[in-house]
């Protein structure tokens, strides 16, 4: 107990000898690394508590992605529940006989063209409004919260008219811009918040030491806001990468369509291939599963440097 | 940040200079800002207001390429059409009020549980919060592309239920009228609960965690706790992220476009979708842009507790 609380906070160790559930983990528990104790509050919840619930919903969470890759893996007509002989003749058709190899270029060059355009724009008018008063600033911000309650599916028809007028239609610029506009609202915003959290006095001693503003920006805050344009990045890499109306919209051509045009596809006939689809879907989500992988441990923190309240 | 202390300290003891931006050239910083923000205002202007105002305009327009001869000004008729002769639109327009209502609050209910239950300290915890909050990065067409494949009549979940006596052979959920709305909800729920979880636990992770301390040196107990700290903190998280959330769900058309097409008979079809039908299908832009303009005063109602409650112009700390 006492070793314990040796390895809290100082004044929590004078508090020792109080009720028995202040200090203790679970019995039997190594002393508490520095990681857990911020949670110490919870810690003598009962362990059923957590794991009964905890894994009921990952049941509920797994089980569709188990199915996918069932359907995906085994032969067309099996009843299997594992996926036993194990084929891949589905990839290999929807990769090449439905043209998934170029829906998956297309689409991985528009989400990156995305990210790109949405982070620099954001980063620009995250900076502005997080170090700058001026005069629109109020505008601005009314502007950046009430677009987000713009409905980009509902555009749809003005949005073709002017990609029409600008020859961009059929062309994944065309994409690339919408996707782009309708994220920059929450990412200027989700911006703006982590400089925020950058101390101004960092950047002043670097103005100090003869860094001009954009030196000192990228050498003190563009560091120390990774985190948030991982967040904000991927957020807009997968937005682009899963929606569908845009590109249904805006490409006519089988050539320049993205993986949900053509899972769409899959889906629509009166026959499904259920294989296929699955495969599609598979494929589909890799590129998501990695990022995701990648950004996870960084996701929570990103949000909890506050922008989220708006 | 390092090498900038570094320099600092090693440097020459320097006379303070003001701020390069406004030491340089006389008028840049008061121009900077605006430069900061040009092309974020050109993007959002020429592809979100110009847009909007385009729609208000056709709204008052008979614009139908497939009817030529009766496009012109419309004034009034469109929208006395939609609240008087459209049989579909009060049908979509509540589907789309209870769907919002029941996905949100059940999204906001698990939500709050799975982050509250991944907020604890429990052996496995990263690899289960990155397991649990998965299907966040699903959305759209494969989770429908999934989801039609769990509930497919012949080859689905049912199936095997019905191998083990639960049900029966050839149930399909989605082309049910009775199951098809709690078909579409799970579905939904499935990739919409991770997404609320993820806003509630960063915000949980920033309650201070002395407040905890304090009240158990106090005798409070774990439901007190909760009651007292852990609610009232996230109390604007929540209700932000769940105006944003129902806005987010109203507007959304990937799901059920792709999973339900609407159907079956029109039981599934939201307001956006039958807007996306009448101009996508119906090529009927002058009445689409119609009953778009009444889904913005719908949305308007929205932004406006939004605003409200998030205090716009009180500078976020």
């Amino acid at each position: 107990m006492i070793t314990q609380d040796t390895t809290r906070s100082p004044d929590l160790s004078a508090t020792a000898s109080g009720p028995d559930r202040a200090g203790s983990g679970p019995a039997g528990r190594p002393p508490v690394s520095r990681r857990r104790k911020k949670n110490r509050a919870w810690d003598e919840v009962p362990r059923w508590h957590i794991y009964l619930p905890l894994g009921i919903y990952l049941v509920f969470t797994l089980v569709p992605f188990y199915w996918i890759l069932l359907f995906a893996l085994r032969p067309t007509g099996s009843t299997s529940l594992v996926p036993w002989p194990l084929t891949f003749d589905h990839f290999e058709k929807v990769w090449t006989e439905r043209s998934f190899a170029t829906y998956f270029e297309n689409s991985l060059l528009t989400g990156v063209a995305t990210l790109i355009m949405t982070t620099l724009v954001a980063l620009a008018g995250g900076y502005a409004l997080a170090r700058f008063d001026f005069k629109v600033k109020r505008w601005f911000m009314l502007a950046l919260l009430c677009s987000q309650f713009v409905p980009g599916a509902l555009l749809l028809v003005p949005l073709f008219q002017i990609f029409a007028d600008l020859s961009l239609i059929n062309s994944l610029m065309s994409v690339i811009i919408a996707e782009t506009v309708f994220q920059l609202p929450l990412s200027i915003i989700l911006i703006s918040g982590f400089i925020r959290n950058v101390p101004y006095s960092l950047e002043e001693a670097a103005w100090v030491d003869g860094c001009s503003r954009f030196t000192a920006f990228r050498v003190v805050v563009l560091p120390m806001l990774r985190p948030g344009l991982v967040a904000v990045g991927s957020f807009a890499f997968v937005h682009s990468w899963n929606h569908f109306l845009f590109a249904l919209m805006f490409l006519n051509s089988q050539d320049k369509q993205t993986i949900p045009v053509g899972l769409n596809t899959l889906m629509g006939a009166d026959s499904v291939d259920l294989g296929a689809l699955a495969a599609g879907g598979v494929i589909a989500a890799v590129p998501v599963v990695i990022v995701f992988a990648f950004i996870q441990k960084w996701l929570v923190t990103g949000f909890s440097a506050g922008a989220v309240k708006g | 940040m390092a090498s900038a202390v570094a320099q600092k300290t090693s440097g020459p003891p320097r006379p303070l200079p003001r701020p390069p931006g406004r030491r340089r050239k006389g008028s840049a910083p008061r121009r900077l800002p605006y430069l900061l923000i040009a092309p974020a205002v050109l993007l959002m202007l020429g592809f979100i207001a110009y847009p909007v105002l385009s729609v208000f305009y056709y709204s008052a327009q008979h614009y139908n390429p497939t009817k030529p001869w009766r496009n012109g000004f419309a004034g009034w008729e469109n929208f006395t059409a939609i609240f008087t002769e459209d049989t579909h639109f009060w049908g979509t327009l509540a589907f789309s009020l209870k769907w919002v209502s029941v996905e949100v609050s059940l999204q906001l209910l698990f939500g709050l549980a799975l982050a509250l239950i991944v907020n604890q300290t429990f052996v496995g915890r990263s690899l289960g919060r990155a397991l649990v909050f998965s299907p966040w990065a699903v959305s759209g067409v494969l989770t429908s592309a999934i989801w039609v494949l769990l509930y497919n009549s012949q080859t689905g979940i049912t199936r095997y239920l019905a191998d083990v006596g639960i049900g029966e052979y050839g149930t399909s959920l989605l082309s049910d009228t009775g199951t098809v709305f709690w078909a579409a909800i799970v579905a939904d729920l499935w990739r919409g609960v991770p997404f609320f979880a993820i806003l509630i636990l960063a915000d949980l992770q920033s309650i201070p965690k002395d407040l905890y301390e304090a009240a158990e040196v106090d005798g409070a107990s774990r439901i007190r706790q909760f009651v007292h700290i852990t609610l009232p903190h996230l109390k604007d998280a929540i209700i932000l992220s769940t105006l944003l959330r129902a806005v987010w769900e109203f507007n959304n058309v990937d799901l059920l476009y792709t999973l339900t097409g609407g159907g079956p008979a029109g039981e599934t079809t939201t307001l956006p979708l039958y807007i996306a039908h009448t101009s996508v299908e119906g090529r009927d832009f002058g009445y689409a842009s119609a009953l778009t303009t009444v889904a913005f005063v719908i949305l308007l109602f929205f932004s406006m507790v939004y605003l409200r409650l998030s205090k716009f112009g009180g500078e976020t700390k």
